[in-house]
């Protein structure tokens, strides 16, 4: 990862043109203000352009090929090892701009020519057959906006976490693709499949099993995100889509599907991405359970007496979003918060609630209730089910932000053992 | 043309204009046709895969032994080869030592359901998945590169140093999977199905 990282760099450093370096300069002018500048005097000590007092007075940069974010706006994501989490505090809707999606692989980003991938489907099908990028693409098409949630998305410890730390895996696009019962029905599947195995073309090789009525649901090949071709981390040139499913069977890179009347029992559906629910281990949780998070305020934000919209998301992975509560006095009572439409099933939904703070020190909560009933538990309820070894996976635990008297925002850190 | 010649000709004009327009009555009481309500049986997009690629890439292994190649392998072998291309990032005997911790998975524990961290003897259900995840992406600096005696041998290695199987197994097609892993037992399918519950 870090290895093609640096060798992005150098084509970068290699094309550099005036107006990148216009724009390199002017971020550069920016950064220091906000201490990115590991040393302060190299910043000092570079010419940097004035930024004019009245842009009405100068005549600014032509139009370019490609469009970036203004030199003032520093969203990234936070990348570690094996992941990188999205900046969910910055966003202000629903859809995770592409490049700040998060990223989860288990063996680097593969580098894939999309004229020479192809699709083998086989196994217990009429017909074994392979399919181009090109292929795929004729099929008739769906567009279908929704989650996308690493199952091992839950962090805590300390209170300077902010929303990307503690839940950064979790994501949303807007995709297109093929419906995979289109696939499914060009081949001909046996009435003996009950599973199918999805395999990547990455050095993994990752394979997760899918029920084969997910395939008949709303499960997609898609191969574009946000209207352009999916982004080499999130599957480039085609991926699996399973809307609701945990991150992890949405399998990347997709090169292989075999119809089967028997489940694999791959790595990533046993010794991973299971977890204990009390003496027992718990697999084959494919469904996200619902869950919510006020992304504004939250750490490191401060607020200001008077006013303040609350701002946050909510999903399931059963379906949509039937409401979502606020509750501004440690979890006492809880109020109803304003949905933004349309709220769509298996995807994030964006709420708000207005809420006039006195400048008290409080705790702010968000809990969401999806379409099935199910209300997002505490993490002292997911215990009390599952007992104290929680593990990592498929938690959902209600988030709570404390605001302190000076208008500090910090992480509640919560223990259960 | 007077008025009376124009009513003899548009009569039967008329007439087949009716004739038509019934002739086409039950077509308007159907959808408009066009190319997005039609779907063909197949689209005929694609082409037939042929059994060598299929084979290529069909490496996978089922806990019903559906997938295993043939070859063979020992503990002894697996030792050696264990050393030299896993060692590195899971420890010269697998075992993660109390603060410090390893590049890869800590691999051999004792079997108890309980104990830290998740090895293959305490938290690992099937000896087939073993072989297909080591097949397909071991060692991590060089995924794929294993041969299928080498992968054999290697799994017996680690399923002996897991006090699973004997020192003097010979393990192939036929009896990895019937190896019963200790922690088989505890897996159960999530059977939640929505709804109030937490569960």
């Amino acid at each position: 990862m870090e290895k093609s990282g640096n060798k992005d760099q150098k084509v970068a450093t290699g094309k550099i043109s005036r107006r990148t370096l216009l724009g390199g300069v002017i971020a550069a002018a920016v950064l220091p203000v906000q201490s990115l500048f590991a040393d302060e005097k190299l910043a000092e000590n570079s010419i940097l352009p004035e930024i004019a007092d009245d842009p009405t007075k100068t005549v600014g940069p032509g139009p370019s090929p490609v469009g970036k974010r203004s030199p003032f706006e520093q969203s990234v994501r936070k990348p570690s090892d094996i992941s990188s989490r999205t900046p969910l505090q910055d966003l202000h809707s629903t859809i995770t701009p592409a490049d700040l999606h998060f990223e989860r692989h288990h063996a680097g980003i593969p580098t894939i020519d999309p004229a020479k991938h192809e699709l083998l489907i086989h196994g217990l099908v009429e017909n074994p057959m392979k399919f181009t990028l090109a292929d795929i693409k004729r099929f008739p098409s769906v567009t279908r906006t929704c989650f996308i949630e690493c199952a091992g998305n839950f962090r805590t410890g300390k209170a300077e976490m902010t929303p990307q730390d503690i839940l950064g895996l979790t994501s949303q696009s807007e995709w297109t693709g093929v419906m995979l019962s289109t696939i499914f029905n060009e081949v001909g599947i046996s009435d003996k499949a009950k599973w199918f195995l999805a395999e990547g073309s990455d050095a993994a090789i990752m394979t997760r099993t899918i029920p084969i009525a997910k395939a008949w649901d709303d499960a997609m090949i898609v191969y574009a995100q946000n209207g352009e071709a999916i982004r080499p981390e999130q599957g480039y040139p085609m991926r699996l889509l399973l809307p609701g499913f945990e991150g992890n069977m949405n399998i990347k890179w997709l090169r292989r599907i075999e119809l089967s009347e028997e489940p694999y029992m791959t790595r990533e559906e046993t010794s991973k991405y299971t977890y204990p629910v009390k003496d027992k281990i718990r697999m084959f949780s494919f469904e996200l359970d619902a869950r919510s998070i006020i992304t504004y305020p939250s750490y490191p934000q401060k607020v200001n007496k008077g006013w303040v919209e609350i701002r946050g998301i909510a999903w399931s992975g059963r379906g949509k979003v039937e409401k979502v509560e606020v509750s501004t006095d440690a979890g006492k009572t809880w109020q109803l918060a304003n949905l933004q439409e349309p709220v769509l099933s298996k995807a994030h939904t964006y709420f708000r609630y207005l809420w006039d703070w006195k400048g008290e020190a409080t705790e702010i909560l968000s809990r969401v209730t999806d379409e099935t009933g199910y209300l997002q538990p505490t993490l002292a309820q997911l215990a009390e089910a599952r007992g104290v070894n929680l593990g990592g996976y498929h938690m959902n635990p209600i988030t709570a932000w404390q605001i302190k008297n000076d208008g500090t925002v910090l992480f509640k850190p919560e223990t259960i053992k | 043309m007077n008025k009376k010649t124009v009513l003899i000709l548009a009569c039967p004009v008329m007439l087949l204009l009716m004739s038509l327009k019934t002739a086409f009555m039950p077509m308007k009481a159907q959808l408009p046709l066009t190319d997005s309500l039609k779907r063909p049986a197949k689209f005929g997009f694609g082409r037939p895969a042929t059994a060598q690629e299929i084979a290529a890439w069909d490496i996978d292994v089922r806990p019903d032994g559906k997938g295993l190649p043939a070859g063979q392998g020992d503990v002894k072998k697996g030792r050696v080869l264990y050393a030299q291309k896993c060692a590195m990032c899971h420890g010269v005997d697998g075992i993660e030592k109390p603060g410090v911790k390893l590049p890869g998975n800590a691999l051999v524990g004792d079997t108890s359901a309980t104990s830290k961290p998740k090895t293959i003897g305490n938290y690992w259900p099937y000896a087939t998945t073993l072989f297909d995840y080591m097949r397909r992406a071991m060692p991590y600096n060089m995924p794929g590169s294993l041969s299928n005696d080498e992968v054999y041998s290697i799994t017996a290695y680690l399923l002996n140093a897991n006090k699973i199987i004997k020192a003097d197994v010979v393990l192939d097609a036929k009896n990895l999977y019937k190896v019963v892993m200790p922690a088989k037992k505890l897996f159960i399918m999530d059977d939640r199905k929505g709804g109030p519950e937490i569960k």
